[in-house]
């Protein structure tokens, strides 16, 4: 009985077809093969503009694009739905799909199914790109999505997740739409390699998605920079925040963060480089913080983050507060600025460095105070409170400044 | 008139106190860039030389030669020369001599290290400085008599631009905190021509910080040509106006 079972397992996997799709092949639509294959076929499309209107993949079949067949939505229809497991979609182009704010549509759109993988696709000018709700366990893995969003409500987000579990994305490259990468009850997943710029609000974005890893990102010139947002178990590894300029615009926002690591990022060129407000328990080390505007703005409403060996450069400010609470600590980091002397040669200064400056928590008060910044008054104000700290947080020091740069 | 500035130049780099100003300027220049490992600390040490030093020694030593040459003027009086011509003449070869005085001794140095936009607008900024002054400390020389007198005026004048000026702005920001005063702010820095010069150059400096929605504002009126070109303007005006006011007080003055 056991072996008759087995042969007739052997036997259906045996029968797993190939089917082409194609002007000159047995299908000309891609929804006509799907309507005949089973599970486990393999449909291969060639080149070609295909309008399938909205393709529904109901089974578990792998679809090739064969020199990227180009799949159009005629601005009207939501271009790839995905309602099946084990799904492997590779090598279109998918193109114009619909725009509504009722219904999403998207580029591809996953539904609560799992072991689904989009790779190597490129999606242009979509409303959404990459949609999943509720999936399990689904790769997104080296798909270019370009998108020309001009008003943040006209646009949806570039690769979307929506109550998902161990997703895994990979080396995608996302501009031009709402946010880059959108996460909302995510757990447990990987986004590694991605490249997300020029987006018109987040480069990343992130709420309840506790337990997520980050590594090695790229996040450059988005309207606000990366906001994450209510979420324990961050880690944040060699990523790099480039060029968010603006006042409400941060490399990195920390909103209700806890128990989270922020290692070995870069930040460079931003308004601020990390704005953080209500977090705690967080561990930031080996981070470069260059030319930012900011390079650390700490709300006093933030506990319990230990900021320690990371270098800061060429900042105008490097640590800004809002309040006199200081419950987190600083240490054994590089201070550009820092201007003291090491006379046992342990490599660490012999006097605290003190990263507040008085005329930061000047125009923390007063903004247009800003016109005023480097004027010989202004320095006069920094070196006596420097002497006497009276308007800047006192416990606010890093007791062990390092003489040299670390290298990162 | 070029026989007089050149008389007055040539006495001016006899007085050596100019050439010594440059070699200053120079070595100070020069080791704030050495000494420095990045270029970008070096210019913040030498932002501080420009809007401090530079109107310092150039108000108060035209000051002083106005009236070490109060003779050397009522000579050229009794000349057929025009009260006008001598005046201009003393305020040219002064604010060459300056104006040189800061090229060699920072223009060389800082295109060197740094040959940007910045280096350039540096560069001109400080001259404007150097010149500005001269044309303050003239009209300081020419109000009063006394010359312990107007030295203090010119030391006072200084004082007020480099240092009292801005402390009212602090008191001002704090005192109508509540109101938008971004654009006020601006108009206001135009009474201050070293207030006006360090906000260009910061305009180049802090890119980043500046982005923020106050320095937005700034960054949208000065950062453009034509905010540029109003600020130079501007500045040019400082050089006018107390030179105009200067030249008026000198023709009437019973010497």
């Amino acid at each position: 009985m056991l072996i008759l079972l087995f042969s007739f397992l052997l036997f259906t996997e045996a029968r797993a077809a190939i089917l082409k799709v194609g002007l000159h092949d047995s299908f000309h639509t891609i929804q006509a093969a799907i309507e005949h294959s089973n599970t486990g076929d393999t449909i291969i499309v060639e080149s070609g503009i295909y309008y399938e209107h909205n393709l529904v993949i109901n089974k578990s079949l792998t679809l090739l694009g064969k020199n990227q067949p180009i799949l159009d939505g005629e601005h009207k229809f939501e271009i790839v739905s995905i309602k099946a497991n084990r799904v492997l979609f590779d090598g279109f182009k998918l193109r114009h799909s619909g725009i509504a704010t009722m219904t999403d549509p998207a580029g591809i759109k996953i539904y609560n199914v799992r072991n689904v993988t989009i790779s190597n696709n490129v999606l242009d000018d979509t409303f959404f790109g990459i949609y999943t709700q509720n999936g399990k366990c689904c790769t997104i893995k080296n798909n270019s999505l370009k998108a020309s969003g001009k008003e943040e409500q006209e646009i949806g987000n570039g690769i979307h997740c929506w109550k998902c579990d161990s997703m895994q994305i990979t080396g995608n490259s996302i501009s031009g739409h709402r946010d880059g990468i959108y996460f909302e009850f995510v757990t447990n997943s990987l986004i590694s390699k991605n490249n997300s710029f020029g987006n018109l609000r987040y480069g990343l974005h992130f709420m309840f998605s506790n337990n997520d890893s980050y590594i090695s990102n790229i996040f450059k010139n988005n309207g606000a920079g990366v906001a994450v947002m209510f979420t324990k178990g961050v880690k944040m590894i060699n990523n790099t925040f480039e060029q968010n300029w603006g006042d409400a615009s941060y490399g990195l926002l920390l909103k209700e963060i806890s128990d989270s690591y922020i290692l070995n990022n870069k930040f460079t060129e931003n308004t601020t480089g990390i704005y953080m407000e209500g977090a705690s328990r967080c561990h930031m080390q080996k981070n470069e913080f260059k030319n930012n505007g900011w390079a650390i703005k700490i709300q006093a409403s933030c506990m319990d983050v230990t900021v320690t060996q990371n270098n800061f450069f060429g900042n105008t400010f490097d640590v800004g507060t809002n309040g006199t609470l200081v419950l987190n600590s600083f240490n054994s980091n590089y201070w550009d600025k820092y201007q003291g002397y090491d006379l046992n040669k342990d490599k660490t200064g012999d006097v605290p460095y003190r990263p507040i400056s008085m005329f930061s928590m000047i125009i923390e008060k007063n903004p247009p105070a800003m016109i005023l910044f480097r004027s010989i008054m202004v320095s006069l104000l920094d070196k006596t409170e420097k002497l006497i700290p009276t308007l800047t947080p006192e416990n606010l020091k890093d007791e062990t400044p390092l003489m040299k740069p670390l290298s990162l | 008139m070029n026989k007089v500035i050149k008389y007055v130049i040539i006495d001016i780099l006899r007085n050596k106190i100019v050439v010594a100003y440059t070699i200053f300027l120079f070595i100070i220049s020069f080791s704030v860039f050495s000494l420095e490992d990045n270029t970008a600390k070096g210019l913040l040490s030498l932002l501080n030389l420009i809007l401090f030093i530079v109107p310092l020694v150039s108000i108060i030593f035209s000051t002083i030669y106005i009236y070490n040459s109060s003779e050397f003027i009522e000579l050229l009086l009794s000349q057929p020369l025009k009260r006008k011509q001598i005046w201009l003449s003393l305020f040219s070869g002064l604010s060459v001599s300056m104006a040189f005085a800061y090229l060699i001794g920072t223009g060389i140095p800082l295109l060197i290290f740094e040959p940007s936009e910045l280096g350039i607008i540096m560069v001109i900024i400080g001259c404007l400085l150097s010149i500005i002054f001269v044309a303050i400390a003239m009209l300081a020389a020419v109000s009063t008599r006394d010359k312990a007198k107007g030295i203090g005026v010119a030391i006072l004048l200084w004082l007020y631009f480099a240092l009292i000026f801005d402390g009212l702005v602090l008191f001002l920001l704090f005192q109508f905190e509540d109101y938008p005063l971004e654009k006020v702010m601006m108009l206001i820095s135009a009474f201050n021509p070293i207030d006006l010069s360090r906000i260009l150059i910061l305009m180049q400096l802090d890119v980043s910080a500046l982005m923020g929605y106050t320095g937005a504002v700034f960054k949208d009126f000065f950062g453009t040509g034509i905010g540029f070109i109003v600020a130079l303007l501007t500045l040019l005006l400082w050089v006018y106006i107390p030179l105009l006011l200067s030249l008026r007080k000198f023709k009437r003055k019973d010497l």
